[in-house]
C-alpha cells in the first residue's frame, strides 16, 4: 500500500496528462499543486488529470482541483479529469463539485 | 454498562501522519467486520478530522500533538479526534461548510471548507466541541448483516 503520491507528466502536443498514483491527503495535496497549478497557466493547454490509480482521496484533493479549475478559467486553459475511481469520484458527486468540473466518466479500456 | 474495547493513539500534530490514521482506522474496522465501502467512509472522515486539528490548531506551534481515542462497540464504532492547541472559530468553519450551489461564481469558490461537510455526510453521528482545544466525535454504526467481531461461525447459504 503507498500512501504517497506520485506524480508523471507526460506532455504531447498542447495536451498534458498528470498520472497521480496513490493517496491525496494534506501531506501529499501539496505535490499535486504543485505540478498542477503551472500547467494551467500554460496558454492553449489541455491539462488531463489521470486518477486510475488514486485509491484515496480527500477534501484537501477537492481543494486542490478548484485552484486549479479557477487558474484554468483565470488562464483560459483547460482541465479535465480522468478515470476516476468510485471512491474518489463518489466524493465530487457528494460535494455537487462534479457540476463545474469536467469529469470524464467514460468506461476504460480500448483505446 | 455496555462493554467496549477503547484504543488511544497520540500523533503529532503534522499531515504526514494523517496516512498513518488512516491505515489504523482501516486495521481496527476491518477486524470489526465494516464493509469495503463504510471503511472507505471511515478513512475519509478520520483523515478530514485529523487534517482539521494539525492545520487549524497548531499553526505556530510544530510541538502540538493529537489524540485519537477508537471506541470499539459491539455494533459501532466511535471515534474521537482531540487536539489540545488552541481553539479555531467553530462558528465560523461551520459556515463555510457544504457542498457546492449551482448559484456560486467559480472565481469565489472556496477551496477549504468541505471537510467537516464530508465528516458530516460520511458519518452517522458527528459531535464537535470546543471547550478545550477542539474534539471530534463521531460514531459509524456497524449494520447487523456484517459479520460480528466475536463471530466465530461464518454461516453460508450454500
Amino acid at each position: 500500500m503507498n500512501i504517497n503520491l506520485d506524480v508523471e507528466m507526460i506532455e504531447q502536443d498542447n495536451m498534458t496528462t498528470l498520472v497521480l498514483s496513490g493517496e491525496i491527503d494534506a501531506y501529499t495535496a501539496p505535490v499535486l499543486k504543485e505540478a498542477l497549478l503551472p500547467l494551467t497557466k500554460q496558454p492553449n493547454t489541455e491539462v488531463i488529470v489521470d486518477l486510475e490509480k488514486v485509491n484515496y482521496m480527500d477534501s484537501t484533493g477537492l481543494g486542490v482541483f478548484i485552484s486549479a479549475l479557477k487558474s484554468s478559467k483565470e488562464h483560459s486553459t483547460s482541465l479535465k479529469l480522468i478515470q476516476l475511481q468510485d471512491r474518489v469520484h463518489r466524493l465530487f458527486k457528494i460535494t455537487s463539485l462534479d457540476s463545474i468540473i469536467t469529469i470524464d466518466t467514460t468506461v476504460r479500456g480500448g483505446n | 454498562m455496555e462493554h467496549f474495547d477503547f484504543i488511544e493513539m497520540k500523533l503529532p500534530a503534522k499531515p504526514e501522519y494523517v496516512g498513518v490514521i488512516r491505515l489504523s482506522i482501516s486495521g481496527i474496522a476491518n477486524r470489526m467486520g465494516f464493509t469495503y465501502e463504510d471503511i472507505e467512509d471511515l478513512k475519509v472522515a478520520i483523515s478530514e478530522a485529523m487534517t482539521n486539528a494539525t492545520t487549524h490548531a497548531y499553526e505556530d506551534n510544530e510541538e502540538g500533538e493529537v489524540t485519537v481515542g477508537f471506541g470499539i462497540y459491539k455494533n459501532r464504532l466511535e471515534i474521537m479526534v482531540a487536539d489540545h492547541g488552541g481553539s479555531f472559530d467553530l462558528n465560523e468553519i461551520k459556515a463555510g461548510t457544504g457542498p457546492y450551489q449551482q448559484t456560486e461564481e467559480i472565481e469565489s469558490l472556496r477551496e477549504g471548507g468541505f471537510g467537516l461537510f464530508l465528516i458530516d455526510a460520511l458519518m452517522d453521528k458527528v459531535e464537535i466541541r470546543n471547550d478545550y482545544g477542539v474534539i471530534v466525535l463521531m460514531t459509524k454504526n456497524l449494520s447487523i448483516n456484517e459479520v460480528d467481531i466475536d463471530d466465530d461461525q461464518i454461516s453460508t447459504t450454500q
